[in-house]
């Protein structure tokens, strides 16, 4: 089933006031859509743009310092593989929990929506905890040298959106519960999933210049 | 159903009773229904609450024009320090700091934003809406703009006004070479103006693709909506480089990160290269808006379309892209490899060509239309002179060699103000006379505007012109005095003549707003004969903006002959009903419930304020900053049980 | 003089040449634009609001624009691929300066003011001066450049363009004086409070000149002749000068300030600022901050007897 959907057929109609005029008449459109056909896709695509366009130059940040650098880590091991590694296999499994709960929402489920969006919850809970452990096993403060400070920042940057993720996730899971709800609430649960969907995958290439790009 | 009022009160599917609903032929009562649904609410509560797109936008309008006037005084008294060799009038302190809350005014404050709220107020009558998308979010980027541009100022009325220059380069802007908040207020108000920049991007984005009247595909959408929708996918690509790069000082100064640290692995040069990546493509922000007034301005003076739609919109699109590529022209005086600078003159030659071509179809639009000579089409022809000398010279620092001499010298200073005051602020009051009706329901005074109009160019020229010489001759900028007998007293006289000029023009400026909305002539909804369907509404535009959504049949909805359907009905009269249509050819998709009024996004806006002023003194603000930020934006979000209630009970799904 | 029409060196001429060039196309091609534009708007009929728009294309009007529009593209494009042509030769022609047997010199821009070493050659030492260099005229020089603090530009554009001294980073300029004279420069990034008042001048000599200017450069501060000079260099010694200047023949070897070794034999004081001689010396050692805000040499308060001293063995120092 396509998440989007067809576009409803509107028919125009004689005006009653005059019929040599047609309107096109609206009223039997509904009154929410899923996926690019809402505008709340075209404002997390917009901030997905902007994110991304953020990550992508903190990336080269890295890079264009690192090109600059006699030695790569500066002055420090570079960072620990473990948590990092496992914070990626959590986030990744998330996903799973996360179209789970998108695919109810598209169905108008409220059950399945309530019971996948507090799975997710949870998940938010285990990796910004683990997130914590990550940012204690870095290796580098952010004021040692220009590679810890640059570390820091990517690091940081994605956790300000794994903290964003968790609250809004938040917000919508006790609405699922609590009310007040009304049906156009499934659209923003999808496109709830859909900003998760991009915290995780651009966690992807962040994760292989935090913790890879040193050993090499 | 009444026998007259025909479908202004319907049956609502599941049997609520008849509900009013818009039409062309609507009832009286569901057109005052309609009005009431979209005003502001009352009193100053419900002026901070006010989320109507045209009163946000016009707040927004007239507070960039007050930093303008603003950002024109201190080079007021910038140029008359420099009248004369060795003057002591100011000292250089103040000097360095009027010179960098001049720049820093007129760009981040003033030239771009401007053109985000003469969109976020055009955009949504040009293309067939009731209102912009978000419009809560909307009204929060106008008032975290409106307190970025206060801490700026804030700040010189202190004297802790930043003193590095606009583009704040390190290491002089650094934690070593400027103590005090100086650079960091400036770096947090970079903040403040891009993130108010980025949402208005996404709002009128949205707009744009989503909210257009049924029938008006992309190829028939207004070339000023494509400048508008070209220039905010610029916006989001352009300002995260400088949101990082100020962030990345910030961090610097506040909390010991080695970002531009030379001696712990830092670079100098990462500064400039963030900076210019977002400051190239800035300078297009603001100049390809206005080359969308230029394209609604000259059809309806020439009574013709503008020649070559497909090559204006690919020109547009060309321009954009061609941004993104030219920025180490800023840096040629860097020790970057030689072929590297080459590769980026080619390219800043090259963007040349598509704004040629633009120039090239206007002309031809003009050579065989019928011209009505009033002060509008006056400001748009100014532009052909004062932006095209202001390309040549664009050409001339495109070369390494010739810039090697006239870089950082008054030659640049002569550049920069003929290409953004010839290619924005010369359209841009083109575009305040002849949208003024339709915001403000008043005709501006033709002959005010042609005594502003020449005041305005021959004191530009007399200003800026003798500036070429000036830099040619040795004069670098960013000097807070000269010394005699290098021969720079008589050119810098005359600029300094010429900018007081300009400073009466402006006067008259304001005294023609003032006049006219006190005593002026009534405007019709369409007194130039205009196109597009902004002209179709009165003037002011109702609430609503439409009584009924039109369907559009061609590019000049205005000037072609009717086709059937003319228009929609069907949408509430008592709620804030939108209709959204599909991407690319505007076909009706769905009904979407717009937000309330809400004092929300202002409580969000003082919140975030709060937050990002304490973060400059302390990084733990960050922290306990964001709570309030989050409980606020909560509150915004969370709906009102009486709405949730309406909402379900008008609800149909898809 | 400090004017890039005026070439007095082969770089600047270079330069100067691809400007009129550039200048002649750009006029041209303004010059077209304006007379289309003057032209379209004296030959085309009046309207007001209520003319009927056209809306219908007029066949051949419209091919008539379309090919202009083409043709004013492929002239635009032309001309603008021949001015990357003349660019990238100057540019090269720039880079390739032969630069067999140059003269060194490492320069550093210090907040407010310029350091020059001169690297030995010809069996001599180097040396260092400030805010005043000596070319030989006809003889390439190379200068290297060192930013002690923030970034500062070198600029002298009767001889070349500008390059920035950009600190963390080696960069360097080469150019070459054809025409003896005095040739103003002033730093052209700003770099703080008294960037205005950062200038220098790089004086062409020729050789023999040249010759001489350097042997005396080389050799150490004179011993002072009279009662009154030698009191001066006490006062000198005695106060905190020597914590940030050197007087090369003196215990003085401070590098936060000029070299003042051979200071009498410079034209300005202050990097440029004023014209050296007793008075202004006198002012700008009493009290630096009033003359040009900011600076980091401190006020004095010397005894008149003791200020006119120091100020008469400052003069010996030629």
């Amino acid at each position: 089933m396509s998440t989007t959907g067809d576009l409803p057929k509107v028919q125009a109609r004689p005006d009653e006031a005059d019929a040599s005029e047609l309107l096109l008449d609206v009223r039997a459109l509904p009154t929410f859509a899923f996926g690019h056909r809402s505008m709340m896709w075209w404002s997390t695509a917009g901030l997905m743009l902007i994110e991304g366009t953020v990550f992508g130059i903190a990336v080269m940040m890295y890079f264009y310092l690192r090109t600059h650098a006699p030695a790569w880590p500066m002055a420090a091991a570079a960072p620990e593989l473990r948590w990092g590694t496992l914070n990626t296999l959590v986030l990744l499994l998330s996903m799973l929990p996360n179209q789970l709960a998108k695919r109810a929402a598209e169905r108008c489920e409220r059950g399945p929506a309530r019971l996948w969006m507090t799975v997710c919850l949870l998940a938010t809970v285990v990796f910004l905890v683990l997130r914590g452990l990550e940012f204690a096993t870095l290796n580098v403060s952010w004021y040692t040298n220009a590679y810890g400070s640059v570390v820091w920042l990517l690091l940081g940057l994605h956790t300000t959106h794994l903290i964003t993720d968790a609250i809004d996730t938040g917000v919508l899971t006790v609405m699922l519960f609590t009310g007040p709800f009304e049906s156009k609430r499934f659209v923003d649960v999808s496109e709830n999933a859909l900003y998760w969907y991009f915290v995780v995958l651009s966690w992807l290439p962040l994760y292989g210049v935090i913790y890879w790009a040193p050993r090499f | 159903m009444s026998e007259h009022a025909s479908s202004s009160h319907l049956n609502a599917p599941g049997g609520h009773g008849p509900r009013p609903v818009d039409g062309p032929h609507a009832s009286d009562a569901a057109r005052a229904k309609l009005a009431a649904t979209w005003s502001d609410p009352p009193g100053f509560i419900g002026a901070l609450s006010a989320i109507n797109h045209k009163t946000i936008a016009r707040r927004f309008i007239v507070t960039t024009f007050v930093f303008f006037v603003l950002g024109g005084l201190l080079a007021l008294v910038m140029r008359t320090q420099l009248a004369r060799p060795e003057l002591r009038l100011i000292g250089p302190n103040l000097y360095n700091e009027l010179f960098t809350t001049h720049g820093t005014t007129m760009m981040f404050l003033f030239a771009v934003p401007v053109m985000q709220a003469v969109a976020a107020y055009l955009v949504p009558l040009m293309v067939g809406a009731r209102s912009i998308a978000f419009p809560r979010m909307n009204a929060y980027a106008y008032w975290i703009f409106l307190f970025g541009g206060l801490l700026l100022f804030a700040s010189l009325a202190v004297n802790s006004a930043p003193a590095a220059g606009w583009f704040s380069y390190v290491p002089l802007s650094g934690p070593d070479y400027s103590p005090g908040k100086g650079s960091d207020i400036w770096a947090q108000m970079i903040t403040f103006t891009e993130l108010s920049g980025l949402l208005e991007a996404i709002v009128l984005i949205t707009t744009i693709f989503k909210m257009r009247a049924p029938g008006m595909s992309l190829n028939r959408m207004p070339l000023f909506v494509w400048a508008t929708l070209v220039t905010q996918f610029m916006v989001i690509f352009a300002m995260p480089s400088v949101m990082l790069c100020s962030t990345a000082l910030i961090l610097d100064r506040l909390v010991g990160t080695h970002f531009y640290n030379p001696a712990k692995g830092g670079d100098v040069l990462l500064w400039q290269h963030l900076f210019w990546f977002f400051g190239h493509p800035e300078v297009y922000l603001i100049f390809i808006p206005p080359l969308g007034f230029i394209s609604s301005i000259i059809p309806t003076f020439a009574r013709r379309p503008v020649f070559g739609y497909p090559a204006m919109v690919l020109a547009l699109i060309a321009t954009a892209f061609l941004a993104f590529g030219l920025w180490v022209h800023h840096m040629f005086a860097t020790n970057l490899p030689e072929l590297g600078k080459s590769f980026f003159t080619a390219a800043s030659l090259m963007i040349a060509i598509p704004s040629a071509i633009q120039i090239f179809c206007w002309i031809g639009t003009l050579w065989t239309g019928r011209l009505n000579l009033r002060t509008p089409l006056l400001f748009v022809l100014a532009f052909f002179f004062i932006l095209v000398m202001g390309g040549m010279t664009g050409i001339m620092v495109a070369s390494v060699p010739l810039d090697l001499q006239v870089h950082d010298t008054y030659f640049v200073v002569a550049h920069l103000h003929y290409v953004l005051l010839g290619g924005a602020v010369f359209p841009l009051f083109g575009a305040f006379f002849y949208w003024f009706p339709k915001f403000a329901g008043r005709m501006l005074s033709e002959r005010l505007g042609r005594w502003q109009f020449w005041l305005f160019f021959v004191g530009f020229n007399v200003t800026f012109f003798p500036m070429h010489l000036l830099g040619l001759h040795g004069m670098p900028r960013r000097v807070w005095t000269y010394p005699r007998g290098l021969g720079w007293e008589n050119m810098n006289f005359a600029a300094t003549i010429g900018a007081w000029t300009i400073a009466l023009s402006v006067l008259l400026f304001i005294i023609n707003v003032v006049v006219t909305l006190w005593r002026g002539e009534a405007a019709p909804a369409d007194p130039w004969g205009a196109g597009t369907l902004e002209w179709s509404v009165a003037s002011p535009p109702p609430p609503h903006n439409f009584d009924a959504i039109p369907v559009v049949h061609g590019r000049d909805p205005m000037w072609e002959p009717s086709a059937q359907p003319r228009f929609v009905s069907g949408l509430a009269a008592d709620a804030r009903e939108v209709l959204v249509t599909s991407v690319l050819d505007a076909k009706p998709d769905h009904r979407s419930w717009f937000p309330s009024p809400s004092i929300w996004p202002f409580i969000s806006a003082v919140a975030t304020t709060v937050l990002f002023i304490a973060s400059i003194y302390t990084p733990w603000a960050v922290v306990w900053g964001s709570v309030p930020v989050a409980v606020a934006m909560i509150g915004w979000f969370w709906p009102k049980r009486s709405s949730n209630a309406f909402a379900v009970a008008r609800e149909q799904r898809p | 003089m400090q004017s890039a029409l005026s070439p007095a060196g082969i770089q600047a001429s270079r330069v100067l040449d691809l400007w009129h060039v550039t200048l002649t196309v750009c006029c041209i091609v303004f010059a077209g634009v304006l007379l289309a534009c003057m032209i379209a708007l004296l030959r085309a009929p009046r309207s007001n609001p209520a003319t009927p728009a056209d809306l219908g294309n007029n066949e051949r009007l419209e091919r008539g624009i379309n090919r202009s529009v083409i043709a004013g593209t492929v002239i635009s494009a032309l001309l603008l691929v021949g001015l990357l042509v003349a660019d990238v030769i100057t540019d090269r022609a720039l880079s390739r300066l032969p630069v067999d047997n140059a003269l060194h010199i490492e320069v550093t821009g210090f907040q407010w003011w310029w350091q020059a070493r001169y690297a030995p050659e010809n069996g001599g030492d180097g040396f260092a001066v400030a805010n005043e260099l000596h070319v030989p005229v006809g003889r390439p020089v190379v200068v290297s450049l060192v930013a002690a603090d923030v970034i500062h530009t070198f600029w002298v554009p009767n001889l070349h363009g500008k390059k920035d001294m950009i600190p963390g980073q080696q960069s360097s300029i080469a150019f070459r004086a054809d025409r003896a004279g005095v040739y103003r420069g002033q730093c052209a990034e700003f770099c703080g409070y008294e960037h205005a008042l950062m200038a220098f001048s790089v004086v062409a000599d020729t050789p023999s000149q040249y010759a001489a200017w350097a042997a005396r450069q080389r050799q150490a501060a004179a011993a002072p002749a009279d009662n009154i000079a030698m009191h001066g260099r006490d006062v000198f010694l005695n106060a905190d000068c020597a914590r940030c200047h050197t007087v090369r023949g003196t215990p003085a070897n401070g590098t936060l300030g000029p070299d003042l070794t051979h200071l009498a034999s410079r034209q300005t004081i202050a990097a440029g600022t004023f014209v050296n001689n007793a008075h202004n010396l006198s002012a700008w050692i009493s009290n630096p901050p009033a003359l040009k805000p900011g600076v980091m040499m401190p006020a004095t308060r010397f005894a008149p007897g003791d200020l006119q001293a120091l100020v008469v063995w400052l003069g010996t120092l030629k």
